[in-house]
Order: structure tokens, then sequence, then C-alpha cells
């Protein structure tokens, strides 16, 4: 870890306005991944300014009857919520299906949208990196990429986006609220996480002196019937292989509404509208749900350590699927996936 | 895999940052350090307070080990700066027992053997306590998930599970 400098911003204003004079400090919310990634010297911010004061710890309800979730909320508070667990419940079970109790507590809604990916290849600076170091080189391409991605890639970068909350942020069609110097804009949460292409060094739209204050949840809560299914290496504490995080919407056994978005497999929980689409008036079948997969799973490719999770997600897309239709969402205490 | 590190570590022409003025309250003392942004708050407890109890067993997040409560809620000092916990509640193992009597947390482990080594327990207990606090767990499955960022080489899982189910529904043997 390099030496660093540290200061509190009073408020927002100063937040930004920190940020904004310094190019190479960074926000310090929860820790959980930044202070990791120092320890590693693969983040080495000069100055880190500390958000933890700032009044962002709310969650309230919209004019349009959705929820504004804070960018400070802790993760296990908002896992708990009774807001979120009753309207929202795909959400809280993505979170607590991701991390340790600790962590949950720690981490920020907002750190958890910008926590970095795990690719052994970022964390270690000893090898070729092209998000670490543009031009490096990508380690991963033909070293050990179990962990890496089949969807979306590109030669510079395979990496994918470790968070859990994010595939159901993705699902519900979140919106990413930011403040900075030039004000406050929003960004669809389709929007907020890029594709690696030639840039893999930039994860996400938000710039670097801008701010996210909150997290909007659309009305459409998908309460019912629903499931976030995640597929690992071990039953707890580890980042997803492949998860699912499926909706359905169900009136007089017809499909209304559909979504479907997986992570572990992209640089960004991937989301396929027209597969979505395909389910829209049909009723809920395997079949069905194993057509919807093949949509989503397109253009699907893997390497010489992952190519088992195109399968997998197949696989996982029509379980999660199945227990959304019979309100039977999977339970992240009790493992066994029925 | 071939490649040197990257870093250089050049002394900065800015000098180091400053040390920081830290109160905090530990275990039911006000404790005032001067601390770099850098020092963690594990490192400020076993090396500035020399309170060694609680441990360092990866100093990344992954192990718990260096589990504690602030403000009564469970986390991992390994990833906490500790300039930032200015006016916080800490409480680590030394302070859990009561004057005179171990917490039931403590007693349950000793009459359960859910420790071997003991590397992990300080973290174990500490996280045992957050759980309890936390309210939401009751069944065995709901222990064991909710334990599982704490690890024990010696695999004590089973009477670990056991101490902390004995606490929740009230019966310590």
């Amino acid at each position: 870890m390099i030496d660093f400098d540290y200061v509190k911003a009073r408020d927002l204003g100063d937040a930004v306005n920190l940020i904004e004079r310094d190019p190479a400090a960074k926000f310090i919310a929860g820790g959980t991944n930044l202070i990791d990634l120092m320890k590693e010297n693969v983040e080495r911010p000069t100055r880190l300014i500390d958000i933890t004061g700032l009044p962002l710890k709310e969650v309230v309800e919209t004019q349009g009857r959705g929820l504004m979730i804070g960018a400070l909320v802790p993760n296990s508070d908002l896992a708990y919520d009774e807001r979120i667990t009753t309207r929202y419940p795909l959400l809280s079970s993505a979170v607590l299906a991701g991390a340790s109790a600790q962590l949950r507590n720690m981490a920020s809604t907002g750190g958890n949208l910008l926590q970095r990916t795990r690719c052994l290849y970022f964390y270690d600076i000893t090898t070729s990196c092209n998000k670490r170091e543009p031009g490096s080189g990508c380690g991963a391409l033909d070293g050990f990429n179990r962990m890496n991605a089949i969807l979306g890639w590109s030669k510079s970068c395979i990496a994918v986006h470790p968070s859990d909350m994010c595939v159901a942020l993705a699902a519900l069609e979140a919106t990413v609220h930011l403040a900075g110097p030039n004000g406050n804009r929003t960004i669809p949460f389709v929007d907020f996480h890029r594709l690696p292409g030639d840039t893999p060094e930039i994860d996400t739209n938000l710039a670097h002196d801008e701010i996210i204050t909150a997290i909007e949840l659309p009305p459409e809560e998908f309460s019912r019937n629903y499931s976030y299914l995640k597929i690992r290496d071990r039953l707890s504490y580890a980042f997803a292989l492949v998860s699912v995080a499926a909706a359905l919407k169900i009136e007089a056994g017809t499909i209304k509404d559909a979504r479907i978005a997986l992570g572990g497999v992209a640089h960004k929980p991937w989301r396929v509208p027209s597969a979505e689409q395909t389910l829209e008036g049909q009723q809920p079948r395997r079949k069905t749900f194993g057509e919807a997969a093949d949509v989503i799973l397109q253009g699907a490719e893997g390497f010489a350590h992952n190519s088992f999770k195109i399968e997998l997600a197949r696989r996982a897309i029509v379980r999660a699927l199945d227990q959304a239709a019979a309100g039977m969402p999977q339970s992240q205490s009790v493992k066994a996936i029925v | 895999m071939q490649g040197k590190p990257q870093v250089r570590h050049e002394p900065s022409a800015r000098g180091l940052a400053p040390r920081f003025e830290v109160r905090l309250r530990v275990n039911g003392a006000e404790r005032r350090l001067r601390l770099r942004p850098w020092t963690t708050l594990l490192d400020a407890l076993r090396e500035y307070l020399d309170l060694t109890g609680t441990k360092k067993g990866c100093d990344h997040g992954q192990c718990g080990a260096c589990t504690v409560l602030i403000d009564g809620r469970r986390v991992l000092s390994c990833l906490t700066l500790a300039v930032m916990k200015e006016g916080a509640e800490i409480t680590t193992i030394e302070g859990l027992a009561a004057v005179g009597e171990l917490h039931p947390l403590q007693k349950a482990f000793i009459s359960h053997d859910a420790f071997q080594c003991g590397y992990c327990t300080p973290g174990q207990i500490c996280s045992a306590v957050g759980l309890i606090a936390e309210g939401h767990t009751e069944t065995s499955d709901e222990i064991r998930e909710s334990m599982s960022g704490n690890i024990c080489r010696c695999g004590c899982y089973p009477n670990i599970v056991a101490a902390i189910a004995a606490v929740i529904h009230g019966a310590l043997s």
C-alpha cells in the first residue's frame, strides 16, 4: 500500500469539490473492496475522501411508488429492510447471497456497484492485465480463467463483474442517481456498467468527479414469482460461477412480464430483453424457459477453464425460472436447490 | 507467471500524511491515538492498544479472524481504517466478559468444545455476538450460513454451530 492522505467530506458539495480537484483521489465508504485493492497495490489513490458522513443513508418512498435507496445504506440494512423484503424480495435475496455477514454490514449500496472484478490477473500485479495497466495484455485469456466471462468479452479483457446485488438491480431496472460538478443526473442501470471493448480500464460510466447518491427502484416489484439462484464452487462465501435473477409476472396462468439477468458470466449483469419477450403470453413451461435460455446465451463462448459455464448457465436459467414460476424462490440459507 | 511488480516505491515529494487524532471507545474505555491514515483498526487494536485477542488471519477480509463489533455490529477490522472510526464504540473479544463471569457464548464455546487451536475463536465469538444481536437467525442452517464469514482450519464448525444454537435457544449445558 502506498502512503495516502485522508480527508473527511463535510457534505455532498464538499465531496464533489474535493474529488474534482484531485484526479488521484478516491471516495471511501465501506472500503471492503478498495482497502483490499490498496493492500494489493492494485489501487493507489494518494488521497481518500471519506464520504461516510454524507446524508445518503435513507430508504424513502418515491412519488412514483418506488423506492429511493441512499448510496450509503449498508448492504445488510438493505437486505433486511421490510420494504425491500416485502416489495423487492429478489433484491434482498441477491444481497444475502453475496459476501459474508461482516462484509454486508460494512459495504455500501453505491460501493457494491463500483466494486471491481476479482479476476486473478487483475489482482496480481506481477501479471498482465489491460484493466489494471492498459496495453499490458490479458493474462486470463490463456491462463486460469474459471471465474471469467463467457459473454460480452473482448480480446482485451474477459473479466466479470462480481456483484450479486447488481444482477437483481439489472433485472428490476433500477436507476442510478449521481451528483457532480455540473449537477445531478441519472443513468439507467443497464447503461451504468460497461463492456470491456478496448477500454477495459473503464468499468462504469460514472465520471471521476461524480458520486453515486442513490439507487432508485421502480414500482414494478415482482414480489410473488422470483428467484435468485447462485451456483458456486462452495455453498457460501464464494463468488458465482453463474447466477440468475429471475422474475415473472403471472396472471391467470400466463406470463405477462419476465426479467432474467445473469451474473458471473460477463463484465456487467447480462440481460437480453428479446429473450424475455419470448416468454410473454406463454405458459410457464421448462421447454419455453429453455428456448429463452438459448436466446440469452446466443454467442456465448468460453475459454480453456470455463466453457462449462455455458451449459451450466442454460440449466440455471431454466431452474431459476421454474422456481420463480412455482413461487418457490431459492433459499440463501437452506442450500438444496429444489 | 512472468513479469515484475509494477510499483515503484519512490519516496513521495509531498512527505507522509500526518498522524490523525482518533478517539475510540474500546471495551468501554476512551482511548486516544495518533495514527497514520493507513493504520487499520486491526493494527490499531493489536499494535497500539496491546489488545492482541483479535487476530490477523489473512488481512484481506477473507477469513473473519479479525471480526470485532463496532456500535454493536460485526465487522472486519482488517478492512477498516481506524481514522474513519472517530467516536465509535468498539468491542473486542477482551471486552465480552462481564467482571468475574464469561459471556454466555464463551461458556458455550467451552462446553460445546467449539475450538481447537483457538486462532479463529475470538473472531468466531465476536461474529456470533453480532449474529445474535442481528436477530435474524434461528435454525442450524441459518446459523451456518450467517457464520460463513468465519473460517476454521481445525474444522470445529459442527460444535461452533451447536454452541451458538445453544445460546440462541437459551439452553446452556
